[in-house]
């Protein structure tokens, strides 16, 4: 690039420069987007290798027999659909995903509003502390929640002793194990909705709020007609991408169940791996995460739609 | 006279109405935040407690269990000069820098190039890379399980590092791609008459300038490799091929309940990392948390 300028230069003629200076911006546009390509690339071969040809790899693994011998087109996913097991994946997996997020939005919906109270300085200290369940890896904290329900030396059960309550079998049956599962999501996932929220709530113009009030508006009306409008398009996304992990969860309950009791606390992934990973059934393992699908895309359309919009938002 | 007193009696009453007001709302909203604070702390604190406990005081079941009525450092100590717990803690510290630099140079050079140098479909590779973001662990480990397997890496600790970039990059890149996007452009042109590369302007102008961007990226990075749980679970075995989340589960857990001390110790241990990190870094560990939505 240099040299052609400098050769164009040493000729002297101004004519001559017009030409010359346009190959060299079009070669200099080539190498840009050749450079822009390479530095690219890393990324591309990582998530052209390790994510997406996986994923359609497990669109055809989910058709093979148990050895991988044969091609059984849809037999995995209707003898999947037929048994009563995989019936209480699909109803648990609904039911811990659609009642943790629910949970967790309302929640973090109400510490947002409360720590949007408190001044300054101290409220750094508060959110500080409420989000320490959601650095703690998961693992970790479902492992105390697990040693917290244990059947003989609940603390919990302590405690309702102590208040002259009977002790409650926290894992032991289907719905306490249940119910526990959830318990623990919403304590891991509520500090990220309030967070989320919290940033939504600051970004709402103090001057809206006064306007509200010169009209007239309570809080309920404030809540209603400003509060929550400005903040729909972030609550739409925090939503959305919740019930994505939520529904896809492993950690909480692979430790705190292990799927049971009586299978009463499966959701897909934990399927998934018993039967893949643990029974050694590749193909049929294939099929039951491949059953989270349809709703991870329908949700993730949403998300991205909320995502490009708000960035619109932002710039205009 | 008292006619003008009460016209001015009558705002100041209705000011300091308001005022009380407010400070009932204060005080409210600190004492259900302390509500709050209590339940979402009862998990780290009996972790804690636990930890401090001999296996004697564990099994004896005497007292309350939430306090530990003779502390003592000995789960600790045993730990730490347990040969298998040392080895996870370092297989977690090795595989984690390594994932944290190969992911972050991956999500770097991507998102300049995507933000500033553009080729053909760059737009819709950052949207694709988005939609990566959403796709779970959970929904791949099964088709990985055969492709890890037909590398031959089923057991050994290096399919981490291939396998957990893809945890991270994703989403450091769409932080990038946010923080890039709002250096001004006259920033690199200058650069560009001055006669600067493109790796120079990379190495020169957006590092540094987009500094903030890349710690929150590399928090990200680093909290997911350190507590990925299922990739560990699901492709090694053996002992010394575990990481900790991993170690702790397989190696202290053997239906043995005189263990929890230790387990608890070995948990305080393994989440000191991103707590310390939290603990100083909060206001960039929350920027890259709530980047996704705010940004790009």
């Amino acid at each position: 690039m240099a040299d052609g300028a400098g050769a164009v230069s040493t000729y002297g003629g101004v004519a001559l420069r017009r030409p010359g200076e346009l190959g060299a911006v079009r070669r200099f546009l080539r190498r840009r987007s050749t450079i822009g390509f390479l530095m690219a690339l890393p990324l591309i071969v990582l998530i052209g290798g390790l994510v997406v040809y996986p994923a359609f790899y497990a669109i055809y693994l989910s058709m093979l027999n148990k050895r991988m011998t044969q091609f059984i087109w849809f037999d995995n996913f209707t003898f999947l659909i037929g048994r009563q097991t995989f019936q209480l994946v699909v109803f648990q997996s609904c039911l811990f995903a659609i009642s943790a997020v629910v949970l967790k939005a309302f929640l973090g919906f109400v510490l947002a509003h409360l720590m949007h109270n408190i001044p300054g300085t101290r409220q750094k200290i508060w959110r500080g502390l409420l989000l320490v369940p959601w650095v703690i890896p998961l693992a970790l904290s479902t492992l105390t929640w697990w040693w917290l329900f244990d059947p003989s030396y609940s603390a919990f059960n302590w405690l309702l002793n102590a208040f002259g309550f009977q002790s409650i079998p926290f894992l032991g049956t289907g719905w306490n194990a249940r119910i526990a599962v959830i318990a623990v999501n919403v304590w891991f996932g509520t500090p990220f909705f309030m967070i989320m929220y919290l940033a939504a709530l600051k970004s709402v113009p103090e001057q809206l709020y006064e306007a509200a009030a010169i009209d007239g508006a309570g809080a309920i009306q404030k809540l209603f007609f400003v509060t929550l409008p400005m903040m729909r398009n972030i609550i739409a996304i925090t939503v959305l991408f919740s019930l994505i992990v939520t529904f896809a969860d492993f950690d909480i309950v692979r430790l705190l169940t292990a799927g049971g009791p009586q299978d009463m606390t499966h959701l897909f992934a934990t399927y998934a791996f018993s039967m893949g990973i643990q029974s050694g059934n590749v193909p049929l393992g294939a099929s039951v995460s491949l059953f989270m699908f349809p709703l991870l895309a329908v949700a993730a359309f949403f998300v991205l739609r909320g995502v490009t919009k708000r960035a619109r938002e932002m710039a205009a | 006279m008292s006619g003008a007193a009460i016209a001015g009696a009558a705002p100041r009453a209705r000011h300091s109405s308001m005022e009380r007001q407010r400070r009932w709302a204060l005080w409210g909203s600190y004492a259900a935040l302390s509500v709050f604070v209590v339940i979402f702390l009862v998990p780290p604190f009996y972790m804690i407690m636990t930890s401090l406990k001999s296996s004697a005081e564990i099994s004896a079941q005497a007292g309350n269990p939430w306090i530990a009525h003779s502390p003592t450092l000995e789960n600790f100590i045993y730990l730490i000069t347990y040969p298998n717990f040392q080895m996870y803690f370092f297989n977690s510290v090795w595989v984690t820098v390594l994932v944290v630099i190969i992911s972050m140079t991956i999500a770097i050079m991507a998102a300049f190039s995507m933000t500033r140098l553009g080729f053909w479909g760059s737009s819709t590779l950052a949207t694709g890379v988005f939609l990566t973001y959403l796709i779970p662990a959970s929904l791949l480990f099964i088709p990985l399980f055969q492709v890890i397997g037909a590398i031959g890496l089923i057991n050994n600790i290096w399919c981490l590092v291939l396998l957990y970039p893809t945890l991270a990059v994703p989403f450091c890149t769409w932080i990038m791609i946010g923080y890039f996007g709002s250096i001004p452009r006259e920033l690199d042109e200058a650069a560009l008459i001055d006669g600067a590369g493109y790796l120079q302007i990379l190495w020169r102008i957006f590092i540094p300038v987009a500094m903030p961007g890349i710690i929150a990226a590399t928090i990200f990075a680093f909290t997911a490799s350190w507590g990925a749980f299922l990739y560990p679970l699901a492709y090694l075995y053996t002992g010394d091929q575990l990481p900790l989340t991993v170690g702790i589960v397989s190696d202290l857990i053997r239906g043995d309940v005189f263990q929890w001390g230790k387990i608890m110790a070995a948990c305080v241990m393994a989440a000191a990392p991103p707590v310390v990190i939290y603990a100083f870094l909060m206001d960039y560990y929350i920027a890259g948390l709530t980047a996704g939505a705010t940004k790009g």
